[in-house]
């Protein structure tokens, strides 16, 4: 294509009043060669323009979010709660068993204190049987 | 509509999902990310899917609305300080190299662009994609879109030849 057209295309191109198919044939006469000095500058925007192109995206889409993390919270999930849950059953045993041993403790308390009054009753009354017996042997 | 009818209609467009994608956020990783991303939500949209006439501009204004949203998210825009993926600029006397780095240079240029400009100039010169479709896209009147587009284009071009004119002098 002779220059003069390109210039008057180029002139187009800048007020952004080209078709697509003028920006073709644009595209066509700086990506292959021969471009003229004054121009160069569009060589380098279009053949930027046709690199990028070629760029694709190479991994596998993948539709569904990766299952294996779903899954994974769900059962940690479970997994906690299950904890969750014995934990409250133990503590509840152990507390459970905490709560007898301080009753037992209370209980056990309570008796030896009841046994140690018991024995100084005890005490006194073999006082009153020595006296009893004295009295006894006096008067016998 | 079981999926593989919807790979059918929406896999030829992966790549231009990808590409607007990776025009926006800037780095590969982002952009298969967004592209990944967009793939599961149009999938759990499928039963709309049938309902639109042109699923694949349907598709292009949903990535170019998620890679929106993941600007503005703090997390991608730690990431846009770091990216790098255009290649370094070198000091060669080769002249295919020279070639090649002003053609690079383009990419720079476009980076440095405001957003909306990015994407027309993504859709309609990487793309070609028709101006109807574009202003279906971007959601624009067709004389917005023709302005944005003629502003980038002639920003591109003057950037450009400033820089080789300093190369010059």
């Amino acid at each position: 294509m002779e220059l003069a057209n390109i210039e008057k295309l180029i002139e187009k191109y800048l007020d952004a009043e080209t078709t697509l198919q003028e920006e073709t044939t644009l595209k066509n006469y700086f990506t292959e060669g021969s471009v003229a000095p004054h121009l160069q500058e569009y060589a380098y925007m279009f053949n930027y323009f046709a690199t990028v192109k070629d760029e694709t995206y190479t991994k596998t889409i993948e539709l569904e979010p990766k299952k294996s993390k779903r899954i994974n919270f769900k059962w940690l999930s479970v997994a906690a709660s299950v904890m969750l849950l014995f934990s409250v059953f133990l503590g509840k045993q152990e507390y459970q068993r905490h709560q007898a041993k301080k009753q037992f403790e209370q209980i056990s308390k309570g008796l030896r204190l009841l046994s140690s009054n018991f024995k100084k009753g005890e005490n006194a009354v073999a006082g009153l049987y020595t006296y009893e017996n004295t009295v006894n042997k006096i008067l016998k | 509509m079981n999926q593989s009818d919807f790979l059918k209609v929406v896999l030829p467009f992966k790549d231009k999902v990808f590409r607007l994608a990776k025009r926006l956020l800037v780095s590969t990783e982002e952009a298969e990310d967004a592209t990944q991303e967009l793939y599961f939500k149009l999938w759990r949209s499928k039963e709309k899917i049938t309902e639109y006439k042109n699923v694949e501009a349907f598709a292009m204004t949903m990535t170019k609305n998620y890679c929106y949203d993941r600007l503005k998210s703090k997390q991608a825009s730690n990431l846009t300080l770091i990216h790098s993926n255009y290649k370094e600029k070198e000091t060669s006397l080769d002249k295919k190299m020279e070639y090649q780095d002003s053609v690079n240079q383009v990419h720079q240029l476009i980076e440095k662009l405001p957003e909306q400009q990015k994407i027309i100039i993504q859709l309609r010169d990487v793309e070609q994609y028709d101006f109807e479709e574009i202003c279906k896209m971007v959601d624009m009147k067709p004389t917005a879109v023709r302005v944005a587009l003629s502003r980038a284009r002639k920003t591109i071009r003057e950037e450009l030849i400033k820089k080789h004119n300093y190369g010059v002098s």
